[in-house]
């Protein structure tokens, strides 16, 4: 228990770096470390944060992508125990990220559940923690392909999908339109499900992050649970949805994100 | 050590006597005794060098007492008693029997003689339903580490078999046996069955296994020494407990190469009691005739660095063309590409030169292999995917290119020459760098003075044991305390303490959390009497389709493609129409590549082109200076022992003239220069170069360990400031550079190398390190495959390696931080400390070196620094150095934006 507390706490001195970022200024030295970067999407400035979540400060909103809650015992009634802390640690990174930037509101894309019964298995402290996360806050949560169906017996509001001024929030982002490679209809929509990670090659070493992929009129966010795998940004469901290569992806790195166009990524 | 090998010789069943007879033979003494060993009900190790005979020592009292008891019996059918075919007599041989090598009697159960053999007489076979004395199940069961081995054993033992007329039938059982035969066998078992340790823990974890093994009498196990070094050997070690427990009145042989420590292989052969240790008889048969080796003094100019001594090139060909067949043994994969390569560009003479590695598609190797067996090819240039078992008559000359890595190593691969016991083998060792030199003069003293170094005993897997346990239940309900003597009767588990047996029972039946949260999802159940049971029949149908420990490096297949320019290409971008597949590669090296980039691979140079899927895209392509894999295959570490022959060589320049004059002018040089360290030293020598500090250490533990010492020291000098930017290793050392100057740090204080090397930093600089360690994660992924904890299968269908890769670095990341001390990461440090980390033999080495470092502040680079220091650019640059990779990927596009 002694090392569970240890590092937690290391893992928030290492993210005390973030007000600096949020507020777009230097800490002492000059040479600190930028752990959100800001993106504009849709004419919006949005803040792609370390944790691999989304603020909106205009809006004061949080959004996380595909937290996927209760993976480990989806997997567990397959008959794969994998271990259960999966929901504790998601919540954990959650609750860290939600202290930061005290929303008053917190969009979850869909998803947030990796199956339709997984509300149900939500452990009793787990339940209870979500609980506190969502006291005192507008919390909406997106339909997605693995939660269709609104939870049982958890708080929060329950859409298909969010429209708040220039941005339409949803789970799966919309392909572009195949004939034209047409945008119009999805420009300043923020959607997850794709899981992007972005492969660099570099010096012969390969190095894999989980990124947010924009092109300036959507975005795509990272997935946002502790047992969620990623699909590279060349995968081909990528290109139906920017109709083709030309977006950038900003990769999550320890202290910091790194911007680097999709070309420059590897399958 | 050895039995008394002269013991009366226990008289021969006539039918043997005339065999041998017939054909001028007699049995080896070995044979007897093996033989009389059996008759007395013990077990026994024979330890021989290849060529003496070993196979029908094994088999011989299997042979003998299923023919005594099928003839003692009234109830035999007549048809399986009918007199030996008529063959040998007159001192004639059927076409295709085995071959005699030398004047004394050995058969040779030789699997290379040609198809002749395979048509010989067909085995009678006992009856079907024919009434037998035992109640029906397996006589004799052998286990091999190679299933085409398994198969050349049983096609060979067919031969004296049929020539004897015994009434014994023999039968393989590999994961080729189709389904219908292996339904036959369970019904209706083989007197003698041969197979895999995987497939006998299939056969355990069956209800039927106590019928099956029931009147077991014998069990074989063929090259045991190679067997016991890996989780196979847990896994073998574990069904051979389950073995003694099924049929108490069971006795082992095992067969061996020559090993360094017979008595504990011995011991992996009996049951063993708490507090005591038994072993079985060991026999030893002493070596032939001693092996000629050489070291190839090469007139050209040696290389201070690389391993592809394509220096010697225009000897080695020279060499292929004046013996009859050669086998040329390399280390790596790579190596083996490039020589090939190289040894075809300068083929004029067109000699047969064939490729085989384990990378290689599995028809091209069998088909090398068939050539090979027919003496249709002059050379072969090979990995260690011929290290074992299979033997090709005709091999004359044994060039080994590159270090030797261990002296028993070396042996086995000379042996691999003129396999009769009686005739020297010859063999020539090709260094490829002034190191190796000093390695391949340390192997040839060790190979004269017989020295052997091989692994020591291993302490059994805890994942293996939670799979075995698994199995257990599979076959029917068990109680914990029975498993528990039982398992503790397994050598390398005869340690093992309660309380960890329990945390893998506990792992198996609900994941071994702390929070118990899968009671609802539990694998097994105690029932009312205190029995497990499987809780469902589904756990068993997917403990069969998981079983082994051999978990490979995720593997992308190499398929031929058009080249780019001639491919019709698809709106996608990658539909190239896909040609064969010539192999496959390890997807780290795959992930390495960027497309257009070139490497050698099945003998050609190829362009990477795309992934698609599971498979790489390459095409044809003529470049100057491919980029070749670097694969992880077949990289061994020098052994521990070697590498003390090699400091001890290095300390003695009395002993320097014993190596080429280019290294012992290289030594001079460095005792000039700066110093040459004392046997038990470390020399460290710290040197300024172009704008950097360089730290160069000699620790001669392999790369392995020398990795985990690079990362370690890096760290630390990032704490003490001096800014270290990364750091490459290779066999026989170490240099780490950086910013600040080392030199200087030491000689004003700042930097006490003695605490540097201190041994804590296996403490919390090692914790630190493995929790984001590629390496760890990656042991861990095996751990949990071999455990069960991700299935590799699932309802037949292969799950993707990539999603397996994908989720179990997340499952690691996350276990590690909620419960440390979980049994499998248990299981993967324990796997690290000797793996992939080499810790055991870091630590090992610290504790050597303590109060014996010697620093020699240089200012400039010594002699012996030179060829780690030519590593640098060549070598993949190791540190933590992975957010500076993704800003210069990010600086990269910012150079591109400005033009």
């Amino acid at each position: 228990m002694e090392g569970i507390r240890r590092e937690s706490a290391a893992v928030r001195d290492a993210r005390t770096i973030s007000p600096a970022a949020a507020d777009g200024g230097a800490t002492d030295g000059g040479a600190a470390a930028v752990a959100g970067t800001t993106l504009v999407v849709a004419g919006v400035p949005l803040v792609a944060d370390l944790s691999g979540a989304l603020w909106w400060p205009a809006r004061r909103t949080l959004v996380v992508a595909d937290l996927h809650l209760e993976k480990g015992s989806a997997c567990a009634v397959r008959g794969a125990l994998l271990p259960p802390f999966d929901t504790a640690e998601t919540l954990e990174r959650l609750a860290w990220v939600i202290g930061f930037y005290d929303p008053t509101r917190v969009i979850a894309l869909g998803d947030s559940f990796h199956d339709g019964e997984g509300a149900d298995r939500l452990a009793t402290e787990n339940r209870a923690h979500l609980g506190a996360l969502q006291s005192g806050r507008d919390w909406v949560w997106i339909a997605g392909n693995h939660d269709p169906e609104p939870a049982r017996a958890v708080g929060g509001r329950f859409v298909d999908t969010l429209v708040d001024g220039p941005l339409l929030f949803r789970h799966e982002p919309s392909a572009a339109s195949p004939a034209t490679g047409s945008l119009a209809a999805a420009v300043g929509e923020i959607a997850g499900h794709l899981h992007p990670c972005a492969r660099i090659v570099q010096r012969g070493r390969s190095l894999t992050r989980r990124c947010f992929a924009t092109d300036g009129r959507r975005l795509v966010m990272p997935a946002f649970g502790a047992y969620t795998g990623g699909l590279s940004v060349r995968h081909r469901a990528f290109a139906r949805v920017f109709g083709g290569d030309a977006f950038t992806t900003h990769l999550i790195g320890d202290s910091r994100l790194y911007t680097v166009p999709a070309v420059r990524c590897i399958a | 050590m050895s039995a008394p090998v002269d013991p009366p010789p226990p008289a021969l069943p006539a039918p043997f006597d005339r065999w041998f007879a017939a054909r001028g033979w007699t049995p080896r003494p070995h044979q007897l005794a093996l033989l009389a060993a059996a008759r007395a009900g013990r077990s026994a190790l024979l330890i021989a060098p290849t060529g003496a005979g070993k196979t029908l020592a094994g088999f011989l009292p299997t042979l003998v007492e299923v023919g005594e008891r099928r003839s003692g019996d009234p109830q035999r059918s007549p048809r399986t008693l009918s007199p030996s075919p008529p063959v040998g007599e007159g001192g004639e041989r059927p076409e295709g029997a085995s071959r005699v090598r030398g004047d004394t009697a050995t058969l040779r159960l030789d699997p290379s003689p040609g198809p002749s053999l395979r048509s010989g007489p067909p085995s009678p076979t006992r009856g079907e339903g024919s009434g037998s004395v035992r109640g029906g199940g397996l006589h004799t069961l052998y286990v091999s580490p190679l299933k085409a081995l398994a198969v050349d054993i049983a096609r060979n033992l067919e031969q004296p078999v049929a020539e004897m007329g015994l009434p014994v039938r023999i039968e393989t059982r590999t994961g080729d046996t189709p389904p219908s035969r292996r339904q036959r066998q369970r019904r209706d078992p083989p007197d003698i069955l041969l197979t895999t340790p995987e497939q006998l823990a299939l056969l355990l974890a069956s209800a039927d296994a106590p019928y099956l093994f029931g009147d077991l009498r014998r069990v074989v196990l063929d090259e045991l020494h190679a067997l016991v070094t890996s989780k196979r050997g847990d896994l073998l070690s574990l069904g051979l407990a389950r073995l003694f427990a099924l049929a108490p009145g069971l006795t082992t042989v095992g067969l061996s190469a020559t090993v360094a420590e017979p008595h504990d292989l011995a011991r992996v052969l009996v049951p063993q009691r708490p507090g005591e240790t038994h072993a079985a008889e060991i026999v030893q048969v002493g070596g032939g005739a001693a092996p000629i080796v050489e070291m190839l003094d090469t007139a050209e100019r040696l290389p201070w660095a690389g391993h592809s001594a394509l220096h010697a090139l225009a000897e080695i060909y020279a060499m292929i063309g004046r013996h009859r067949t050669t086998l040329v043994f390399v280390n790596t994969r790579s190596q083996a590409e490039m020589l090939f390569q190289a040894l075809w560009r300068i083929n004029d003479d067109g000699h047969a030169i064939a490729l085989h590695h384990g990378s290689l598609d599995v028809a091209q190797r069998r088909k090398v292999e068939a050539a090979m067996g027919e003496g249709r090819l002059r050379a072969v240039v090979c990995t260690s995917s011929l290290d074992l078992g299979i033997d090709w008559g005709d091999v004359d000359l044994v060039i080994n290119v590159g270090a030797p890595k261990g002296a028993s190593r070396l042996t086995q691969r000379i042996g691999r020459a003129n396999h009769r016991l009686d005739e020297p083998s010859r063999a020539v060792l090709v260094p490829a760098n002034r190191f190796e030199v000093l390695e391949c003069r340390a192997a040839i003293e060790a190979v004269a003075e017989n020295a052997q170094d091989t692994p020591p005993l291993r302490t059994g897997a805890l994942d293996v044991l939670a799979q075995h346990v698994l199995g257990r239940a599979c076959a029917g309900p068990f109680a914990a305390d029975d498993l528990f003597c039982e398992v503790r009767s397994a050598a390398p588990y005869a340690a093992l303490s309660r309380e960890s047996f329990d945390a893998v029972v506990d792992f198996v039946a609900t994941g071994g959390y702390a929070l118990k949260a899968y009671e609802r999802f539990a694998k097994i159940r105690r029932g009312r009497d205190g029995h497990w049971r499987i809780s469902h029949p589904q756990v068993a149908q997917r403990y069969r389709l998981n079983v082994g420990t051999i978990v490979e490096e995720p593997m992308i297949k190499i398929r031929l493609v058009p080249s780019r320019g001639a491919a019709a290409r698809g709106p996608s971008g990658a539909l190239l129409r896909g040609g064969r597949v010539l192999g496959e590669v390890e997807e780290y090296f795959v992930e390495t590549l960027v497309p257009g980039d070139t490497f050698v691979f099945a003998g050609e140079v190829l362009r990477y082109e795309t992934l698609v899927e599971n498979e790489a895209y390459v095409s044809r392509a003529t470049a100057a200076d491919p980029k070749v894999p670097a694969y992880m295959g077949g990289k061994f570490p020098l052994s521990t022992y070697l590498a003390a022959r090699v400091r001890d060589l290095i300390a003695t320049p009395a002993a320097w003239p014993r190596l080429t004059g280019q290294v012992h002018e290289w030594l001079d040089l460095q005792r000039l220069r700066s110093r040459v360290p004392k046997a038990g030293d470390l020399l460290v020598e710290t040197f300024p170069r172009a704008d950097k500090h360089y730290l160069v250490c000699y620790p001669f533990e392999g790369r392995l360990a020398h990795q985990t010492l690079g990362m370690l020291l890096t760290r630390r000098l990032e704490r003490a400031r001096l800014r270290p930017l990364g750091f490459v290793a290779n066999e026989y050392a170490l240099a780490v550079w950086g910013l600040g100057d080392l030199s200087l740090a030491v000689t004003q204080g700042r930097l006490s190398l003695a605490d540097l090397f201190a041994e804590d930093m296996l403490g919390d600089d090692l914790e630190a390190w493995l929790a984001e360690s590629a390496l760890m994660k990656r042991t861990f992924r095996q751990c949990a495959v071999i455990a069960g904890l991700i299935e590799r299968r699932s309802g037949g269908a292969e799950k993707s390696r990539r999603q397996v890769t994908i989720s179990t670095d997340l499952v690691y990341d996350v276990l590690r931080k909620h419960q440390p001390d979980h049994l499998l990461l248990r299981a993967a440090r324990a796997e690290a400390a000797t793996g992939l980390l080499d810790i055991r033999r870091l630590g090992l080495l610290l504790s050597r070196v303590r109060g014996r470092i010697v620093h020699e502040p240089l200012p400039r680079v010594s002699p012996l620094a030179v060829p780690v220091m030519l590593e640098i650019g060549r070598e993949p640059v190791h540190g933590e150095a992975s957010e500076a990779l993704l800003a210069e990927a990010e600086a990269d596009l910012v150079r591109e934006a400005m033009g």
